[in-house]
């Protein structure tokens, strides 16, 4: 299995080239091109704006405002991760054919969607940093140091994910529609669209099972709140975890490996 | 010699995952038995007990039926699937033309997919770099590289794919069934750069279901059947073997096709005579009218009786398969009950597209009828069967002078010839080719006697 993990390292030219081409063939053919990669998290971020911000404008404390730029602090994160989740389950079915007709080492599909879709949420956060100047809320530059450190943990968490569904999807393929229902019901278990600071103590205990609450709790640390950090325990003990996750994962989708090109 | 690639003892038992349980989690989870829905319920056994050596800088190829196991071979040697027992040894990088293009995104461009493929093959990005008009210019895709792959037409992919695989530049090149890519041009031009590979001293592994090209340029062969090594070895001699193997199967399912025509067609008309009180049905008595409309049948009032056609060989042995230009003979067994002396016997061989290529009866070469009585044999030999390629349908029948009709029998009995020669037409005549000393031909063993072109090899005799 390490023998395995030290090849990723090996296939890194491999992952970017792919990436690269994730990147470049999803919005080959429309006009946009890859503008789409700023539009689409405007237009969510604008509906949640209007719903949120203009129509309940008593949902939130005075605290959160402007509600638009802390919404977009969890929005972002969030959308790397669901969509890298939502791509990477189908990753070993639809590349099918490398699997089969090529000798290809099979975890890097996965890897790579949650890989281009991280570089869909760096090239996104101009945007976060352009609200920031527009209200003007400059965040701490010690803080920005924990940025990477989050956007690590995420990384990390979300790859696990990604080879554990992939590698099961591949027998059972009932995990694509499943998926997408849970990730709607994790969307609301994350503190995103409201601040966990007001969540009643049951409910604050059950958020903090959820490692997406710590990511984004942090993300909202760095870039909305003013102050130190305060979180930065448990985005660690998160980050941990998550690192024991993705061997597990990987372990299991190496234990699985020789079935896939059998059954993708 | 070192050997480049060594299979030892491999098996590879593939797995029918649970047919009613089937990929439902749902199922896995309320039985708790994820690993054990994962088992194979059922299992299939690809290849049993395979050893085959390969040695470095020769050719070698993998024949067989489909299903024979040849690309589950090719796929134990590339690495894609792990055998179930056994070793596979592979010294050396390697390049598997097994699908070609497998890789190619089809929305981005080609250029940009022969280096992501490149990658995926082994080569760095530099390495692509320096090759990169080779193998634009091997594809001939020049003008076109730029555009999405998705605008290709099937034969540029493949010619895109394939150009890529063989400038990975490999030490062992391992090929499946894709010389059919292209024209015959770019064919050529792959067997160029095939023969260019031994020239260097690479390893080829070849599984194909061209014998030719087995045989013209492979040092060895491997001949594969349900999973299992059946010969290896001298080409020339395992193709040989392949063939017999292929005739027999044939000779089994023409036989097996006669039989179950006559006895349908034996008991069509004898239900149509009990539906007719007993009285023979009025059929055309020239079996050439119409032909384009031919169809199996039996017919005849049964006072003579064909009870048994034979195919016999140049031996006297039973036989449904037959070379061009080979002994043949049709044997009828008939009987009647009572003596007659009105009798005629007739023979009609039709090709697969119903034209009649010969038809005749003792009749017509007029001989008069004496007696016949009891059981009786009446043979038709042929001294040379000098027809093309292809299936033949026979017609036999037993009438009276004035074509009454004792027993006919339609389009009931098949038998097959087999040629190397792949002329055209229904008829081969005995020929040779004569020339003036200012036409001169290649000494016919580059070319096998096997000219791929329609015109007839050197000499008639030459199969």
């Amino acid at each position: 299995m390490f023998s395995n993990l030290a090849n990723l390292f090996r296939y890194r030219g491999l992952i970017q080239s792919l990436v690269a081409r994730e990147l470049k063939a999803r919005y080959r053919g429309s006009a946009l091109g890859f503008l789409w990669s700023f539009i689409n998290p405007l237009l969510f971020l604008l509906i949640y704006t209007f719903v949120f911000a203009v129509v309940l404008p008593a949902l939130h404390t005075r605290e959160l405002e402007p509600f638009a730029l802390f919404m977009f602090c969890g929005i972002l994160p969030w959308t790397w991760f669901s969509s890298a989740l939502s791509e990477a389950t189908n990753s070993l079915l639809s590349g099918g054919n490398l699997i089969k007709k090529v000798l290809f080492p099979a975890e890097i599909l996965p890897l790579v969607s949650v890989l281009a879709n991280m570089i869909h949420f760096f090239l996104g956060l101009p945007i976060l940093i352009g609200f920031l100047v527009y209200y003007q809320r400059w965040p701490d530059a010690w803080d920005l140091l924990w940025f990477p450190v989050t956007v690590l943990v995420q990384l990390v968490f979300t790859a696990a994910l990604a080879l554990v569904l992939s590698a099961l999807t591949v027998h059972f393929r009932d995990i694509r529609d499943i998926l997408a229902n849970v990730l709607t019901l994790w969307f609301f278990s994350t503190p995103i669209l409201y601040w966990i600071k007001e969540a009643p103590g049951f409910s604050k205990a059950v958020l903090d099972l959820n490692p997406m609450t710590h990511v984004v709790v942090s993300y909202q640390e760095i870039l909305f709140f003013r102050g130190p950090i305060g979180h930065w325990k448990w985005l660690l003990a998160t980050g941990a975890m998550s690192v024991l996750l993705f061997l597990a994962g990987f372990w299991l989708f190496d234990r699985l490996r020789d079935s896939f090109a059998e059954s993708v | 010699m070192t050997s480049a690639i060594e299979l030892v003892n491999v098996s590879k038992i593939y797995r029918r995952y649970g047919g009613r349980h089937f990929s439902t989690l749902k199922s896995a989870l309320l039985q708790r038995s994820i690993l054990r829905d994962l088992r194979p319920s059922e299992t299939f056994p690809a290849l049993t007990g395979v050893t085959f050596t390969v040695p470095k800088g020769s050719t070698y190829g993998v024949i067989g039926r489909n299903g024979s196991g040849k690309s589950t071979a090719l796929k134990l040697v590339a690495g894609i699937t792990k055998p179930t027992t056994g070793q596979v040894h592979v010294d050396g990088r390697i390049s598997a033309l097994i699908e070609l293009g497998a890789g190619f995104h089809p929305e981005i461009s080609g250029r940009e997919n022969v280096f992501i493929n490149g990658i995926m093959l082994g080569l760095t990005k530099r390495e692509i770099q320096e090759r990169f008009d080779e193998i634009v210019d091997f594809a001939e895709l020049r003008e076109f590289i730029d555009a999405p792959v998705k605008t290709y037409s099937s034969g540029m992919y493949m010619r895109l794919g394939f150009a890529v695989a063989i400038h990975v530049n490999p030490d062992v090149l391992l090929v499946d069934e894709v010389l059919a890519v292209g024209d015959e041009g770019f064919t050529h031009k792959c067997l160029d750069k095939f023969a260019e590979f031994r020239r260097r001293g690479k390893t080829i592994l070849l599984v194909t279901h061209s014998l030719n090209l087995v045989e013209r340029f492979c040092d060895e062969a491997l001949w594969l059947d349900e999973g299992h090594a059946m010969t290896h070895g001298d080409p020339k001699r395992v193709v040989g073997a392949y063939l017999t193997k292929v005739s027999e199967g044939e000779e089994v399912l023409l036989a097996t096709t006669s039989a179950k025509a006559v006895e349908e067609a034996t008991k069509a008309s004898a239900e149509e005579e009990s539906s007719q009180g007993g009285k023979p049905v009025e059929h055309p008595v020239d079996p050439t009218s119409n032909m384009f409309e031919a169809t199996e049948g039996r017919w005849g009032s049964r006072e003579i009786e064909i009870f048994d056609v034979t195919f016999l060989d140049s031996a006297g042995e039973p036989s449904h398969v037959f070379h061009s230009g080979d002994r043949m003979s049709i044997r009828l067994k008939v009987r009647t009950s009572k003596a007659t002396d009105d009798f005629v016997f007739g023979i009609g061989l039709f090709n697969a597209d119903g034209v009649c290529c010969y038809g005749t009866n003792t009749l017509l070469e007029e001989m008069s009828p004496q007696h016949l009585d009891g059981e009786a044999e009446a043979t038709f030999a042929i001294d040379g069967l000098d027809l093309v390629e292809g299936t033949y349908k026979v017609d036999v029948a037993v009438h009276k002078q004035d074509g009454y009709q004792y027993d006919y029998h339609r389009l009931l009995y098949t038998f097959r010839v087999k040629s190397r020669i792949r002329d055209v037409g229904i008829y081969r005549p005995r020929h040779r080719w004569a020339f003036s000393p200012g036409v001169q031909f290649k000494s016919p063993s580059t070319s096998s006697g096997q000219a791929p072109s329609m015109s007839p090899g050197p000499s008639s005799d030459d199969r």
